[in-house]
């Protein structure tokens, strides 16, 4: 019986080929929207938090704005952080812009970093040839520098930079070894910019001040006590003023990220089902239109013993019909329109066995639901009326 | 001989808004199995109404009405559509074949609705419409068929389920004379061979081929001596 009434359904559907598509466009539409979003969002996401988790998730960020009287941390700061509990090692940054010369080869305006052996030890892939800034380089204040791969590509067309000579801002330094090419956006980018000993850029660059510094942690879980801990110490150190430092931990901020963009797919897939609302109503409204059109029939069928219930299925298969197949269409459009944005934007394509089954489900549900009422009416026609029509 | 239908001071009355249209005035009627009987009456006189519910496709307001011993007051609605599909076989004015099927799919459909697994229902089809003289059409849609052969797949449709009452409604009253007659004569032949037939008609000549003819005048009814 329930096959019969499925054979029913899909006979109609058939029979009213243009019109059936027509009705099921508003749900292709919703359908292929509400995947589009959420694997473009879901893309987005986990290629930002990929690269947001590359730059280290099992750390604690100490930026400093300082006071009038101590406007950065210094060598005793460090000395006493590292004391503390769950610190693996304490990476600093010097950070300014200088002019750089190689052969009589100019680039102005370079960023030259001064960092430890702790920067490098905690990254390997960081770099690409020739040795990392050791312990020995950091206690002798070595003029020694390592360089982005823009640089060696401006500077050092066809020669191999480590052993050179490159002075910076005035100073000659020993090139030892070059940073491997990063796919990283924005400020962090590792082409552009020269590596030296901490050391010997606060002596060598003219900068006095840590203005910023990297704690690594040993368990990262422990992350929010640690943070405590540091404020315990700098919170003195800056004679308990207001606003001269903060000290975030990066898990915290890949998670408030993530839940950002998880807000975000609700949302826009919120807005997705709205269409798919729209959609289930073309639905329902075809139902009517198809019931009206075929009431002698059903009061025919009635006549030959089909009870309200057997009517009432046969309905609402057809519009679950209409729509799962109107969502199939929207979940292929919709992949579809996702991988070719992803590869636009440049993000990774995944879509999830959930997501499909959400597409699935939603479809079905909006058939059953709009379905309903069109077919419950259509179950309770009076035959009479409904053979007098004719 | 068994009694089929027992209808004893049937009423049946229309509203429309507080006014009361009374159709049918006390009607009594037994049937025996193997009756050919026909209902002749002008138009208005309520044919179609005593017809709706003989069918059990609507309820009387008043009096009692046993159909094979069942008392039809009793039974709820899904229970009146298994009493449809099993006792009563419907013919009707325009045929109401389904126009996208064909003939013996159109055949086969009271049978779906009693459950009847497909092949079975493709073979007791198959026979019924070779016994209704179309061997031949089993295949084509309602429209490559004539009128005649419409309403003989509408009367293949209305035995096939073997039911106790063959109820036809002006069965004759889309079809030119002659075809009306081989369709009345295909009656003839249906009731010699045990069926119990009503034929609701308006058309005297068509009505005396049965061998009961009931006259029905503003909801009364009243036997004739044939
Ligand atoms: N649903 C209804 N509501 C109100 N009045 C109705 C209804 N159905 C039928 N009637 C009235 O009942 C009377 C009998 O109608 P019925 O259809 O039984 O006549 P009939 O004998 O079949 O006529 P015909 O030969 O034209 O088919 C008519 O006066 C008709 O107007
Ligand atoms: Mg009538």
């Amino acid at each position: 019986m329930l096959l019969e009434s499925i054979k029913m359904s899909w006979d109609n559907i058939i029979n009213n080929k243009l019109r059936s598509f027509l009705t099921m466009l508003g749900i292709v539409i919703g359908v292929a929207s509400i995947i589009a979003l959420i694997t473009i969002v879901q893309g987005a996401t986990s290629s930002i938090s990929n690269q947001v988790t590359e730059l280290g998730a099992n750390k604690i960020i100490i930026n400093v704005m300082g006071t009038p009287l101590k406007q950065g941390l210094n060598q005793d700061d460090i000395a006493n952080i590292s004391k503390l509990d769950n610190i693996n090692g304490i990476s600093p940054t010097i950070s300014r812009k200088s002019g750089i010369v190689f052969h009589n080869k100019v680039m102005e305006n370079v960023t030259v970093q001064g960092k430890n052996e702790v920067y490098f030890q905690t990254d390997a892939s960081l770099l690409n040839s020739g040795r990392a800034i050791n312990i020995l380089d950091l206690e002798s204040r070595n003029q020694v520098a390592i360089i982005g791969s823009n640089i060696v590509d401006e500077l050092y067309y066809g020669i191999d930079p480590v052993g050179t000579d490159l002075t910076i801002n005035g100073t000659t330094f020993t090139v030892i070894g070059t940073l491997a090419a990063s796919s990283g956006f924005g400020a962090e980018s590792n082409n552009d910019k020269v590596v030296i000993p901490y050391t010997t850029a606060l002596r060598g660059l003219g900068v006095k001040n840590i203005k910023n510094l990297d704690v690594f942690l040993v368990d990262t879980s422990l992350a929010d006590d640690t943070v405590m801990e540091i404020k315990g110490v700098l919170t003195p150190a800056f004679n308990y003023k207001e606003n001269a430092y903060t000290a975030f931990n990066m898990g915290d901020m890949i998670e408030s990220f993530e839940s950002i963009m998880s807000i975000m797919s609700l949302l826009l897939a919120g807005i997705a089902a709205i269409s798919l609302f729209v959609g289930g109503i073309g639905i329902m409204n075809m139902m009517l239109v198809s019931i009206i059109e075929r009431t002698t029939e059903i009061g025919l069928r009635k006549a030959l013993g089909a009870t309200p219930n057997i009517i009432q299925l046969q309905f609402i298969i057809e519009s679950i019909f209409l729509s799962l197949i109107g969502g199939l269409i929207g979940l292929i459009l919709g992949a579809l329109i996702a991988y070719v944005s992803s590869i636009l934007i440049g993000i990774g394509f995944s879509i999830s066995i959930a997501t499909i089954f959400l597409a699935v489900g939603f479809s079905a549900a909006v058939g059953i639901v709009f379905g309903y009422m069109p077919a419950r009416k259509a179950s309770r026609l009076n035959p009479i009326d409904a053979l007098r029509s004719l | 001989m068994d009694e089929v239908l027992n209808m004893n001071n049937i009423c049946k009355s229309y509203y429309m808004g507080a006014e009361e249209l009374e159709v049918l005035h006390n009607v009594n009627l037994k049937i025996h199995t193997g009756d050919f009987l026909s209902i002749l009456g002008p138009s208005g006189s309520g044919k179609s109404t005593l017809m709706n519910i003989i069918g059990c496709l609507d309820v009387p307001t008043a009096g009692k009405y046993l159909l094979s011993g069942n008392d039809i007051d009793d039974l709820d609605e899904i229970e009146l559509a298994k009493v449809r599909n099993k006792e009563i076989g419907f013919v009707f004015q325009s045929f109401q074949l389904l126009p996208r099927i064909s003939a013996l799919h159109n055949v086969e459909l009271p049978l779906i609705y009693s459950g009847l697994p497909s092949p079975e229902r493709k073979k007791l089809a198959g026979e019924i419409l070779k016994r209704v003289g179309l061997a031949d059409k089993i295949q084509n849609l309602p429209n490559q068929l004539s009128g005649g052969q419409q309403q003989r797949v509408a009367i293949a449709r209305a035995l096939v389920t073997e039911p106790s009452i063959l109820l036809a409604d002006e069965p004759t009253g889309a079809l030119d004379q002659k075809t009306g007659s081989q369709v009345v004569e295909l009656f003839e032949q249906l009731n010699r061979e045990g069926r119990t037939i009503i034929m609701i008609t308006h058309d005297s000549n068509i009505a005396r081929r049965a061998r009961r003819v009931i006259h029905i005048l503003d909801g009364h009814l009243t036997e004739v001596e044939v």
